[in-house]
C-alpha cells in the first residue's frame, strides 16, 4: 500500500503526517520525495546509510564535427543551447535531458555525457526504512531522483509505504503520486490554506486517486479548510489540534508518536482510517 | 555600431522593458546611419531559457552594445561570448538612454542576477 501525503504549499504538515504515520506503523517505508528540501531524515535520524548518486544525460559537442547548422538550437524548447561565433554553448543546468538535440544533429557532433544531479540515501530508524532524495542546488528538475526513489520501492503488499511529496501541484508532485494507492491532502485552517488545498484537490481528481484530507493546526471557531471539504464532499480523515506541545516536539525534530501517547493515539487512528479507506476503494473498484 | 535595447513598444520614445529575456520587442539602433529596426522577441513566450534565446537574437542581429536595466547570468554568458558590451540604462525612455550612451554617461552593467527560476510550487 502506497500512501502519498501532499499539500499545495510548504509548512502545512506533510512531513509531520507522513513521518508520524510511518513511525506508528509496524513495519514501514518512508520516502522523502521533497528532494529540494528533504527534512524527514531530521526526524528519523536514520542509521546504516547507503548512498547512490543520480545522474542525467546531457549533450556534449564535438566542435570538429559541428557544422553550425543550428538544428539543435532551434529544436531545444528550453533554450539550453546557443550558437555564438562558430561555437555551440550548452547550458547544462537549463537542459532537461530530452536527447532531442542529439537525435536531430545531422553531423553526429552531439553525444551524451553523464551529469550527477543529486543522490538517494537509504537508512533505517527502528522499524522504518527511510529513503531520502537530495537534489543538488541549481539543478532544473528533481524528477530523475524521484523516479529512482520510487523505482527502488516496488510496492510490497505487507508493507506500508508513505511518500512525503514536494509542495505544490507541479510535475514533481505528479511524479510522486503517480503510483500511489491513496492520497492524503494536508490543509491549514486559513483562506490561503483553502487555496492551496483546492490546487492539490484538483490534481488528485485529474489523477483519479482516492483521497482524504487531514486538517492540521485546528483552532476553535470557523475552519475555512473544513468548510471547503464539506462543500466538495471530501472525507476528513482527522483533525490535528493547533497544539504548543506538538509544535515543540516538531521543532526539536522529535517524532511525536514516539514521545507522546496522545499523538500515538491520534496517528494510530488516522492509520486505521486510511487503511479502511484504501480497502474500501480496492473492494469498490474490483 | 549597433545598439540593442529591450523596449515595451515599437517606438524610439518607448520605455525600456524591465525584462531582457521576455521583452516584447528589441530596438536595434544603428549609431552611424541613425536607423531604427524593431524586432519581435521570439523568446518572450519561452517556458525557460528566454534570456539565452533573446541573447542569441541580439548576437544574430550583429549588435555591438546592449542597453538594459538588468540581465540574467545565462544571457550575460551568451553576450560575453558574442563580445557584446552591456551597459545599464538609467532613465525610462529608449531615446534618452541612446543619447546618454553616446554622451558616454551610461555605466557598464556588471552585476547579473541568477534568474527567477526554481521557485517552489510552480
Amino acid at each position: 500500500m502506497r500512501i502519498a501525503v501532499l499539500s499545495g504549499k510548504g509548512g502545512t504538515g506533510k512531513t509531520l503526517v507522513s513521518v508520524n504515520l510511518a513511525a506508528v506503523t509496524k513495519t514501514s517505508t518512508y520516502i522523502d520525495c521533497d528532494v529540494e528540501e528533504p527534512n524527514g531524515y531530521l526526524f528519523f535520524k536514520p542509521e546504516n546509510i547507503q548512498e547512490e548518486e543520480v545522474s542525467i544525460r546531457i549533450p556534449k559537442v564535438d566542435e570538429k564535427l559541428c557544422s553550425g547548422c543550428r538544428k539543435c538550437v532551434d529544436f531545444c524548447k528550453f533554450n539550453a543551447l546557443a550558437y555564438i561565433k562558430d561555437k555551440l554553448i550548452v547550458f547544462e543546468e537549463v537542459c532537461h535531458s530530452c536527447g532531442g538535440c542529439i537525435m536531430f544533429c545531422p553531423e553526429k557532433a552531439l553525444t551524451e555525457k553523464e551529469k550527477v544531479i543529486g543522490k538517494v540515501q537509504k537508512g533505517t530508524s527502528n522499524q522504518v526504512t527511510v529513503y531520502t532524495g537530495i537534489l543538488n542546488t541549481g539543478e532544473a528538475s528533481g524528477i530523475p531522483i524521484i523516479k529512482k526513489l520510487l523505482a527502488r520501492n516496488k510496492p510490497e503488499s505487507d508493507k506500508q509505504t508513505f511518500i512525503d511529496c514536494p509542495p505544490g501541484s507541479a510535475c514533481i508532485v505528479m511524479e510522486s503520486i503517480k503510483d500511489a494507492d491513496y492520497c492524503i491532502l494536508v490543509a491549514e485552517p486559513t483562506i490561503f490554506g483553502v487555496h492551496n488545498l483546492a490546487m492539490v484537490y484538483e490534481l488528485v481528481k485529474v489523477f483519479n486517486k482516492p483521497f482524504g484530507a487531514v486538517l492540521n493546526k485546528c483552532l476553535e471557531g470557523e475552519n475555512p479548510a473544513e468548510k471547503f471539504c464539506l462543500e466538495k464532499n471530501i472525507k476528513i480523515l482527522v483533525r490535528i489540534p493547533f497544539d504548543n506541545e506538538l509544535g515543540i516536539l516538531n521543532s526539536n525534530a522529535e517524532i511525536a508518536v514516539r514521545k507522546n501517547e496522545k499523538y500515538r493515539t491520534i496517528f494510530s487512528s488516522l492509520l486505521e482510517t486510511v487503511k479502511k479507506e484504501v480497502h474500501h476503494e480496492t473492494t469498490s473498484n474490483s | 555600431m549597433k545598439i540593442a535595447i529591450p523596449v515595451d513598444e515599437k517606438s524610439l520614445q518607448s520605455n525600456v522593458c524591465v525584462s531582457f529575456g521576455r521583452t516584447p520587442y528589441f530596438l536595434i539602433y544603428d549609431i552611424d546611419t541613425k536607423k531604427s529596426v524593431f524586432l519581435d522577441n521570439s523568446a518572450a513566450a519561452s517556458t525557460g531559457g528566454a534570456g539565452i534565446k533573446a541573447a542569441q537574437t541580439i548576437a544574430d542581429n550583429k549588435a555591438n552594445i546592449l542597453l538594459t536595466p538588468r540581465l540574467g547570468e545565462n544571457a550575460a554568458d551568451v553576450l560575453k561570448a558574442a563580445e557584446i558590451k552591456i551597459y545599464k540604462t538609467t532613465t525610462a525612455s529608449a531615446k534618452d538612454n541612446i543619447d546618454a550612451f553616446i554622451a558616454g554617461k551610461l555605466p557598464l552593467l556588471n552585476e547579473f542576477h541568477a534568474g527567477f527560476h526554481g521557485h517552489r510550487g510552480n
